[in-house]
């Protein structure tokens, strides 16, 4: 019984995870169909961000007083990560809009040197950022104890999937953001300016990447490399749940966070990867455009 | 108010119309008439900017725009209706009317004017359907309110009534006159119909194989003049 709560815990922690990593992307490769691959780098970003932070509290900021920084870190994660992405948009990937395949390795050459940036500025081995007190321990059920930072991170992605999605279907620019989407040259002649709404569009994506680095310190230690590690899972959400569709994000987020779960209860870590990646393979041989396939013109062109 | 020199357009390498003089006066209705594909679309596509000319130029308010966006030109005051409808699918009828008011400075300086809803009640009724679920008639109406919310001072019409029932289409016609006649809105229009286009225009263009071959005022018209070009 402890089992089933436990392994169904960890599937939707993991599933929240990838909802939180993945989210950012969902705007920028599933809305703005970019595809950046230096989103990862933009995760580090986050990470390094809440690492800094961390250190000026431990060195300037009373004891008492030390636990806020990680409340202080999200919202600056999210801003210097969508800075970045304001500053990669304008040099580089406005120019490559209908050019995915150039994006791609731009984007990948870009990710390269964010690396090599964070290596000399920290240092090839990965660091620790020390959680937060309130969110050491964890809740206890009988035998269980869930992690205090799992939960945690469980709320923080639901809180930034309904951020989005006020933003998206709530807002003025969320809506400017939808009809430049569903038919870009319309909305030009109607007055809206494209130009900005990608921009916007593309810093937004970006900030939830940062984010999601935040809530990675929580997880274990980060580096330079740490973007390249949930890149592929982010790119596997959004495909599976279907481009340009958030709810399909969530979906594909936890799809793939309880499948992952159950298999390596059953097996080994290795092994139950191997099988997510098989169990995908067959679902997009079966279902190419993704769970929730939005057949929007942008894409059909 | 508006006047095209010299105009030349096409697409890549193929020039589709050129050698285009067109003048539009304050509040003056100017059809623009001629057959399937001689170039009346791509015409109006360069007015609005979406494409832009190989040479000659734009002249509106007295502002060369032959070189600016039609986001620049939509806050300048061209509202556009295309031939495609070009309603956004996913939006509620609702909400492809509010971005019609972003080339007036957007939701915040102005809200949907309750004569649009007089003109056309189904826009009320469906406010929140999605804009692709409407049929072609009412997504034409749908355009023609999404371009008139912003209260334009230009607009570019084409074929408005192309492939619309019969009774939409005497709905249509009457809220073109209606507005010819209250607000002095100057327009394009770009019409099949040479009875209807002689009830409402002020001046008439027939357009064959990308050129202008004929224009006069309404009240000098010959007939026969503009069918030589309309007859297949
Ligand atoms: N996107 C395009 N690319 C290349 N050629 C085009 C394009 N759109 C139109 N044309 C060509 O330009 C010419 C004029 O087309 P246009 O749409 O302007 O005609 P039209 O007078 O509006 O016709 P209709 O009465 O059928 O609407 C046609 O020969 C057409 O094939
Ligand atoms: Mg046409």
């Amino acid at each position: 019984m402890s089992g089933t709560i436990l392994t169904l815990f960890n599937g939707l922690s993991l599933g929240s995870i990838l909802l939180l990593i993945a989210l950012g992307l969902a705007v920028t490769f599933g809305l703005m169909k970019v595809i950046n691959m230096a989103h990862g780098e933009l995760i580090m970003i986050g990470a390094y961000v809440t690492y800094v932070i961390q250190s000026l509290f431990l060195k300037y900021v009373p004891e008492p007083f030390f636990d806020l920084y990680f409340l202080l870190s999200i919202p600056i994660a999210f801003l210097i990560a969508a800075g970045f992405g304001i500053l990669l948009e304008v040099s580089l990937i406005r120019f490559l809009y209908k050019r995915p395949l150039d994006s791609l390795l731009a984007t990948y050459g870009v990710g390269l040197m964010l690396q090599q940036l964070a290596r000399s500025i920290f240092g090839a081995p990965n660091v620790g950022v020390q959680s937060p007190s309130f969110l050491n321990g964890g809740l206890t059920i009988g035998t269980l104890v869930l992690p205090y930072s799992r939960i945690f991170i469980l709320s923080l992605s639901i809180l930034c999937l309904v951020a989005i999605f006020l933003y998206f279907y709530r807002t003025t620019n969320g809506r400017r953001v939808r009809a430049v989407m569903q038919n870009r040259q319309m909305a030009e002649c109607l007055g809206v300016q494209t130009r900005r709404v990608d921009l916007v569009t593309f810093a937004i994506g970006s900030g939830f990447a940062g984010i999601a680095g935040c809530a990675l310190t929580l997880l274990g230690p980060i580096g330079p490399t740490i973007g390249t590690y949930y890149i592929i899972d982010a790119f596997m959400v959004v495909v599976v749940g279907g481009v340009g569709a958030l709810v399909g994000a969530v979906v594909g987020a936890f799809g793939i966070g309880f499948f992952n779960t159950i298999f390596e209860f059953f097996t080994s870590a290795t092994i139950g990867k191997v099988l997510v990646f098989m169990l995908i393979i067959a679902f997009l041989q079966w279902r190419p455009s993704g769970l929730v396939s939005s057949r929007s013109r942008v894409l059909d062109e | 108010m508006l006047e095209l020199e010299n105009l030349e357009v096409g697409y890549g390498e193929s020039i589709v119309v050129r050698n285009i003089q067109l003048k539009v006066k304050e509040s003056q209705v100017v059809c623009i008439m001629g057959r399937n594909g001689v170039g009346k679309t791509t015409l109006l596509k360069a007015i609005m900017g979406i494409l832009s000319p190989k040479s000659g130029s734009i002249l509106f308010k007295n502002d060369n725009i032959t070189k600016k966006s039609p986001s620049y030109r939509a806050i300048k005051g061209i509202g556009y209706v295309p031939q495609g409808r070009e309603i956004f699918p996913k939006l509620s009828v609702y909400e492809n009317l509010l971005i019609g008011l972003e080339a007036s400075g957007g939701t915040k300086k102005n809200s949907i004017r309750e004569d649009i809803y007089e003109y056309f009640p189904i826009l009320k009724e469906f406010k929140n359907r999605n804009g692709g679920d409407l049929s072609g008639g009412q997504q034409q109406q749908l355009a023609i309110a999404r371009a008139l919310v912003s209260n334009p001072s230009f607009l570019l019409l084409d074929e408005p009534t192309e492939g619309i029932q019969p009774n939409i289409v005497a709905d249509i016609q009457r809220v073109i006159r209606d507005i010819k006649e209250k607000s002095k809105t100057s327009m394009i229009l770009v019409e099949q119909n040479l009875d209807y286009a002689k009830s409402v225009a002020d001046y008439i263009y027939v357009v064959d194989h990308g050129s202008i071959m004929y224009e006069s005022s309404v009240d000098e018209i010959k007939d026969e003049d503009v069918y030589r070009y309309l007859s297949v």
